[in-house]
């Protein structure tokens, strides 16, 4: 599998609910179509969120893991 | 987005921190999922976004107890956003617009160069009618 170029990248470490989504959200807007968004949250929250998020607004969550304490999420905007 | 979508309409009438701030997360999620907010503020809820005191100490709903004010420290203490910081994010991204109910003005005897700049204008209950179309109200 050929390795996602990463075009931005949002840590929300230690955020709470909802603002790892508002700052995701927010990168977005400035992004264009294509490009891939990496996201770090803490919130456990996030995992749900980022799923919900990705169904409503069509931005594909193309790569998404956890270490335990850290969520990664990898977003291609639509 | 799609242009027929409703908005959420989120009517706050309590002033106090914890409800506040539940307010703010629903209003940050919805703009966040695109969807267009109107808040529309109304009493005590009102109060609290006076410039001059909205990063005051707004105590917590009776049901909190100096348990829940314990949770509610220790949440901010490990660095939650305060709701008004939480509504500007949600403002930044758009589609959010906060309103202060007329009435509610002139009971608290006060202009809108009292509140804070979070707040875009002030209306009627007719003017938040229609801006809420067919979306759902939800009275906090």
């Amino acid at each position: 599998m050929p390795v996602l170029e990463i075009d931005q990248r949002v840590d929300a470490k230690g955020l709470s609910c909802p603002l790892p989504i508002v700052k995701t959200a927010q990168a977005m807007k400035a992004m264009t179509s294509g490009q891939v968004l990496e996201v770090l949250a803490s919130d456990p929250g996030s995992v749900k969120d980022f799923a919900a998020w990705s169904k409503t607004t069509g931005h594909e969550i193309v790569e998404s893991g956890s270490d335990g304490a850290v969520f990664r999420f990898v977003i291609r905007k639509n | 987005m799609d242009e027929t979508i409703n908005p959420i309409n989120l009517v706050l009438f309590s002033g106090t921190d914890d409800k506040l701030q539940a307010a703010a997360v629903l209003a940050a999620g919805a703009a966040a999922l695109g969807k267009p907010v109107n808040v529309f503020l109304q009493y005590w809820a009102l109060d609290a976004f006076r410039a001059d005191r909205i990063g005051a100490d707004h105590g917590l709903a009776p049901e909190a107890g100096t348990e829940g004010r314990a949770h509610v420290d220790g949440l901010r203490k490990a660095g939650q956003a305060s709701w008004a910081e939480t509504l500007r994010q949600a403002k930044e991204l758009g589609g959010v617009d906060i309103e202060a109910c007329s009435l509610s003005m002139d009971l608290l005897g006060i202009e809108q160069s009292d509140l804070d700049p979070l707040v875009d204008g002030v209306e009627g209950v007719t003017s938040f009618y229609l801006n809420a179309g067919e979306g759902q109200v939800v009275f906090i």
